[in-house]
């Protein structure tokens, strides 16, 4: 098996994001040996940052690593963007293309895939290469938010688009010094600047983004107010993790629904997932019975949420969190 | 202002899935409008009540899909459009291809679309449209209000937030559209609630929290049936071999992996919440 992959590598406050490394990574298996892979880097300064950046990229096996720097690039714009990789598109001819299953990638993916007139597998979770010598790479991803999956391949004629989930593929490890790959600019493509972004509110709370947060400390209907969620972010900044919640606690008022975790709202799976009041209806644990471990802490012994938690505890969040919380930082404050 | 609305019939949230067969077992199943898309639906009946205009409401899929249509007529839909699915292969890009054609002939000031559908999850198909028909979009809308452009906005779009100008070049469908309105939206992003602004026509999907769907009056409901239904066949589109033509394909469904009940700690608070910390780092092997 020999392909050329092309990665768009997200980079967030100037700073590669893992994601982009875990695209890298399944880029190059895509690739096989003897395959190139390419990335494609967008910024808009300061320069220092994006070229740090693009040679961690290319320490990590990209061969080459465009960037393409231009003021007009320095927020996210989807046209503008979607532009700079079609370029890349154009100036590598890969058969796959990788992006992280972001925010901005779940925006910029299904547009590189119409314009190429390719195939596009959105939040894959595993790949598997099969057929004879690799031949065919195989693509698991959930549907009905993980109550089943799917497995998908691309059709050969037209280059493929893939989204990976942060956190379930591994990232691009080092390469042999010597064997870096090289750092070239692409000229920006300036296409019509459509979308003017007139402001950003920077959300309080959550330094850690939910999708690729390794713990998560979820609350429900039994966080019973918006300040109910307190402990919850106490334990997570301890834990280094980020805040969720159920469809119960959105729809009560209780927090933003950019924390919703469910079949509508977010699909997680991090190492460590701390359900805090949520009773376990199913279309929450449609979105994060994948996660690794599951904790749960609720006051009904008989809340299906056991059902799923691999460690139960039956009590009062209220007491136990905070408990929880303490623990952890005498534990965590503890060298080795 | 002529509004157009991409729906969805997806099973309802609560049902459990079960497969049969090696495919989902449908029969006794609850059908719903994606949630997403209701959201679409709602701000594109504001949108009219506030400027005026017509609301179509759109859905590729099978012919139980007609319910979902019915569904938003009643809930205030002008007219509905099924295009029916038979011809086209499991894969978003001849949906997407096969619904961009259907929908260019409306001339549509704004295509509202659901962030994703709540089944598979791609959020793929409203975008695809987009980039197909040259259209600018906005994701994950939390707030949407449309207005007429000022030329100071088209001095800031130009001036691209104070770098060299460039030109703002009409999107190919130069005649489509007067031009001179813009939507200026609320969106949802990792970073921070950011509001933008984009000149019509264009494409926004909705996100949750968008508003809060009205549901189906009773004279709604009578009035939905004799408002105009169209069925729409694939082969009536004219699309050649190559845009119907699948790039992927599935090769297998499969269960989630079984997940059995562990263990439920005892004793008093402070005791289960060190012997969890405990847990975690011995045996989850987590910190």
């Amino acid at each position: 098996m020999k392909r050329t992959a092309l990665v768009y590598a997200e980079c967030a406050d100037g700073k590669l994001r893992r994601v982009a490394l875990e695209a890298l990574g399944a880029a190059r298996l895509l690739a096989g040996d003897g395959g190139s892979v390419h990335a494609v880097l967008v910024g808009g300064g300061p320069e220092a940052a994006l070229q740090e950046a693009a040679a961690e990229l290319a320490a990590r096996g990209a061969g080459v690593v465009h960037v393409v720097d231009d003021p007009a690039l320095a927020g996210f714009a989807p046209e503008a963007y979607a532009a700079v990789i079609g370029a890349a598109v154009a100036a590598v001819r890969p058969s796959v293309i990788v992006l992280g299953h972001t925010a901005a990638g779940r925006e910029l993916a299904p547009r590189v895939a119409a314009s190429v007139g390719g195939g596009h597998v959105a939040d894959v979770t595993a790949i598997d290469l099969q057929g004879d010598g690799g031949a065919d790479a195989v693509f698991t991803r959930p549907l009905y938010a993980g109550k089943a999956f799917e497995q998908r391949r691309f059709l050969p004629g037209a280059p493929g688009v893939l989204t990976v989930r942060p956190n379930n593929l591994p990232v691009a490890e080092p390469v042999a010094p010597g064997s870096e790959g090289v750092i070239a600019a692409l000229p920006y493509p300036a296409p019509p600047l459509w979308t003017t972004v007139r402001s950003v509110v920077r959300k309080t709370g959550g330094t850690v983004d939910l999708a690729e947060a390794d713990i998560i400390v979820a609350g429900g209907r039994g966080v019973r107010s918006a300040e109910g969620f307190a402990p919850l972010a106490a334990l997570a900044a301890v834990l280094g993790g980020a805040v969720g919640a159920s469809r119960g606690a959105c729809d009560a008022g209780y927090c933003d629904y950019a924390l919703q975790i469910g079949q509508t709202g977010k699909t997680v799976t991090p190492k460590l997932y701390i359900a805090c009041g949520i009773s376990g209806a199913i279309q929450h644990l449609a979105g994060m019975s994948q996660s690794r471990v599951i904790v749960a802490i609720n006051k009904d012994p008989d809340a299906p949420i056991f059902g799923v938690a691999d460690y139960g505890i039956v009590g009062d969040l209220f007491e136990i969190v905070p408990l929880l919380t303490e623990q952890f930082r005498t534990l965590l404050s503890k060298p080795g | 202002m002529k509004l157009v609305v991409l729906i969805k019939q997806t099973f309802d949230t609560e049902e459990k899935i079960e497969l049969v067969n090696g495919a989902v077992a449908d029969d006794s199943v609850k059908f719903i409008i994606n949630p997403y898309d209701e959201y679409a639906l709602e701000e594109a009946l504001r949108l009219r009540e506030a400027h005026g205009g017509s609301v179509t409401v759109v859905s590729c899929g099978s012919d139980r899909a007609v319910e979902a249509l019915r569904t938003a007529l009643a809930m205030g839909a002008d007219e509905a459009v099924l295009l029916e699915q038979d011809g086209l292969p499991d894969d978003g890009h001849a949906v997407a291809a096969a619904l961009a054609v259907a929908l260019q002939p409306m001339l549509p000031d704004l295509i509202l679309a659901g962030l994703f559908a709540v089944d598979r999850g791609a959020g793929s198909i409203a975008l695809q449209i987009a980039e197909r028909l040259g259209l600018p979009h906005a994701a994950a809308a939390l707030k949407l209000e449309v207005r007429d452009g000022d030329s100071a906005g088209a001095a800031r779009a130009a001036g691209g937030n104070g770098a060299d100008a460039k030109p703002v070049k009409a999107h190919n469908g130069a005649s489509w559209g007067s031009g001179d309105k813009v939507a200026v939206v609320v969106r949802d992003t990792e970073w921070g609630d950011e509001t933008v602004e984009i000149p019509l026509p264009a494409l926004i999907t909705a996100q949750q929290g968008l508003n809060e769907p009205r549901y189906p009056s009773l004279p709604g409901i009578m009035k939905a049936k004799r408002k105009p239904l169209r069925q729409v066949s694939i082969h009536d589109l004219g699309l050649d071999a190559g845009d119907l033509a699948p790039r992927t394909e599935r090769l297998a469904l499969l269960a989630p992996p079984l997940r059995a009940a562990g263990r439920k700690l005892s004793g008093a608070p402070a005791e289960q919440a060190a012997l969890l910390a405990e847990l975690l780092q011995r045996e989850a092997k987590l910190f």
